[in-house]
């Protein structure tokens, strides 16, 4: 039976979601508005909202000191070359797990998962000596290698649940009708996780744009992302936060904008399998 | 034919020869602050003097410190030049993992250095960096409300006669505190300068055995000192308060004194980020009359990895940014009071640099600081704000985390002595001192 749904709950409901929407928005915000502000309006208290001398002098300077493109360049290469790896890697062993399970097939996953609750800095030394030995240090190739990686649990846990939800006899069907396995996964399997597919793709090109712990220790002046392009702008002597805020809103700018335009599908493909 | 082979076998020669002078591109790793950045403006100069080009990897001072720590440790070789302070220098400098720079040529004028600046950059009385600016603590007041609360500021001044002055031009209803110190947890934030507070006490971090001293009466003395002034008269929150925040409450004309950094003083007096520009006064970090006074010692250096392929060129950069031109090149740009202080003798000497308001203080604050005899009681250490070993940051990080909790009313200075006490002996007897 359905649940008649009042005008005024849908009213209290609304005005909810608009409250905590704006609430987890305002940090970005603030981000945004102090960076048209001066260093000295930045720090103003009470705090300025509207009322301050707008300004691009930030943008000026930050244009100037920075090689943007060069890290932005670096961000879209990094994130965007680990989240294809991590595709690539991730779909069979998906595949595997949700049609051809094992008795060890959940324990490999809670598995893949723990190590995700290693901090970070806990295989800093050892990881750093690795990419000394194999020369990786500073370079493209070795951040996305280690990014695919940090992130690949979750790419594989989000295919899995995906995948779950796709029929076996639609599988099963295509291989009596002769398809070999990589037409299986190709052509019947890819094309009906679509939404699922990408919003993972969505989901860890954004983990990855943000990734700043292997990002800012692995790098020096040649694969250096936005994440170290922010960094430069941080100090704990001496008032940034003005120039701070410009580098950070033209650090997030791109993503804000990948996920305002891809939003229904990255809602689908969370939402994927949760109503049955 | 011939004269072609020749010309060529001749040319190779040169370049055998002129290896150093051939251009290259170095790496260098340095802290975002004004003085730092103003000098990465200036590279073009040293590229058109030297033909060398540089590449700068410019980050906060706490990524910066993990992420060149991580860089010399595992000889990643990233970097042909680090910006360090004077807490890694000795110690890196004692591992073999710094080249030394002891063969600067003559026009550099190594004896030019401050004495404080380079006995603290050294090991065995072997320079390991070079200071591009050095820094003391100083007391930055403002002379109008010290004024009105009709109190005059020594050059001098006592831990009574801060206090004193503190209560007196606290005005709760206009949001004016008497005194903004720092309490943010962080070795290099609060715990800095509890530790110079409480040398001026008479306090140690160590006796000559690698004895934890938290238990002796002089710490118990600074720290409720410390505590009871800032309730009197801090702004409240001081428990999160770290230089920035301090700066930016003063700028903002809401602290009658300061005591902190002697670079902040540029700062203040900066009509175009301070209210109280025209108003502020310099005085020596305050003491108790124990002959330790609460201020420090730092400076941000550079440094050459050892295992760097283009030693030559990272010394040549090092002359020159922290040559005695360099100075003068900001100075002729930018004016006297943006040159990087607190490194060179010369600069104090100049006629022109005595009239920043703020020179001949600073100069008397770095030279008040003594790295090798930072405490009234004898200890086994260098260092004033910290303690040049290498399980300092750690051991400071987590006292500093529990004398903030006492300042925010979460447990009593007690408590919170007695748990440093307990965690740096636990560190000290595992790391082998006692």
């Amino acid at each position: 039976m359905a649940r008649a749904v009042t005008t005024r709950r849908k009213v209290i409901t609304t005005a909810a979601a608009w409250a905590i929407g704006l609430l987890i928005f305002f940090p970005i915000y603030w981000t945004i508005l102090t960076s048209f502000k001066t260093e000295a309006q930045a720090i103003n208290d009470p705090p300025l909202f509207f009322a301050f001398n707008w300004t691009l002098e930030n943008y000026a300077i930050v244009q100037e000191r920075s090689d943007y493109m060069r890290f932005l360049w670096n961000s879209v290469i990094l994130a965007g070359g680990s989240t294809v790896l991590g595709i690539l890697v991730a779909v069979p062993a998906a595949w595997s797990m949700a049609f051809v399970p094992s008795k060890r097939t959940k324990d490999i996953l809670l598995w893949m998962l723990s190590t995700k609750m290693l901090p970070a800095v806990g295989v800093l030394y050892p990881i750093s000596l690795l990419f000394v030995q194999f020369n990786l240090l500073d370079t493209r190739i070795g951040l996305v290698m280690v990014l695919m990686l940090i992130n690949l649990p979750i790419i594989v846990w989000m295919l899995y649940t995906y995948f779950k939800e796709i029929p076996g006899e639609i599988l099963e069907a295509a291989r009596m009708d002769g398809a070999t396995l990589k037409e299986e996964i190709l052509y019947i399997l890819t094309p009906m996780a679509v939404p699922g597919i990408a919003s993972t793709i969505l989901l860890n090109f954004i983990l990855a744009w943000n990734e700043a712990f292997w990002t800012l220790n692995l790098t020096a002046a040649q694969s250096a992302p936005l994440t170290a392009f922010i960094a430069s702008y941080s100090s704990p002597e001496g008032l940034f936060f003005a120039k701070l805020s410009a580098a950070s809103t033209m650090a997030i700018a791109p993503i804000l904008i990948l996920g305002w335009f891809s939003q229904k599908q990255l809602v689908r493909g969370l939402t994927f399998g949760a109503v049955k | 034919m011939l004269s072609r082979a020749s010309l060529g076998a001749a040319t190779a020669m040169a370049l055998l020869f002129t290896g150093s002078a051939l251009a290259e591109t170095i790496t260098i790793a340095t802290v975002n602050n004004g003085d730092m950045i103003r000098m990465q403006g200036y590279t073009d100069d040293f590229t058109a003097k030297t033909g060398h080009t540089v590449e700068w990897v410019t980050l906060e001072e706490n990524v910066l410190r993990q992420r060149v720590t991580t860089d010399i440790t595992t000889k990643g070789g990233q970097f042909d030049i680090m910006t360090i302070g004077m807490y890694e220098t000795p110690i890196w400098g004692a591992n073999g993992w710094l080249i030394p720079l002891d063969d600067l040529s003559a026009e550099y004028d190594v004896d030019d250095i401050l004495p404080a600046m380079r006995g603290g950059l050294s090991h065995d009385g072997t320079l390991y960096a070079a200071p591009f600016y050095g820094e003391s603590s100083m007391v930055m007041y403002r002379t109008d409300l010290m004024a009105a609360a009709g109190l005059e500021m020594p050059d001098a001044p006592t831990w009574e006669f801060i206090a004193e002055a503190a209560r007196a031009m606290t005005d709760r209803e206009n949001d004016i505190n008497g005194v903004c110190l720092r309490g943010k947890a962080g070795w290099g934030e609060g715990g800095a300068f509890i530790t110079v507070t409480a040398n001026s006490f008479g306090a140690r971090w160590f006796d000559e055995d690698w004895n934890a001293q938290f238990d002796q009466p002089e710490w118990a003395e600074a720290l409720n000192f410390f505590v009871g002034l800032m309730a009197d008269a801090g702004p409240p929150g001081y428990s999160t308060n770290g230089f920035n925040e301090n700066l930016s409450l003063f700028q903002q004309g809401k602290c009658g004194m300061w005591i902190d950094a002697t670079v902040a003083a540029s700062f203040v007096t900066n009509p175009n980020d301070s209210t109280v520009a025209d108003k502020v006064g310099f005085a020596l970090a305050p003491d108790t009359g124990l002959g330790k006074r609460s201020n420090w010692l730092w400076a941000w250096a550079l440094a050459i990895p050892a295992g760097t392929q283009k030693e030559a060129a990272a010394k040549e950069f090092i002359e020159w940014a922290t040559s005695k031109e360099y100075i003068e090149l900001v100075a002729k740009n930018e004016g006297w009071a943006n040159v990087p202080p607190g490194a060179r003798t010369s600069l104090y000497e100049n006629p022109e640099y005595q009239k920043v308001p703020f020179a001949q203080m600073t100069l008397d604050s770095i030279n008040a600081a003594d790295p090798t005899n930072p405490t009234v009681k004898p200890v086994p250490y260098v260092g004033i704000q910290f303690v040049a070993i290498p399980e300092f940051a750690g051991i400071a990080t987590e006292v500093s985390q529990e004398f903030s909790a006492a300042y925010a009313g979460q447990q009593t200075v007690e408590e919170a002595l007695e748990k440093a006490q307990a965690l740096t002996n636990d560190a000290m007897e595992a790391a082998g001192y006692r």
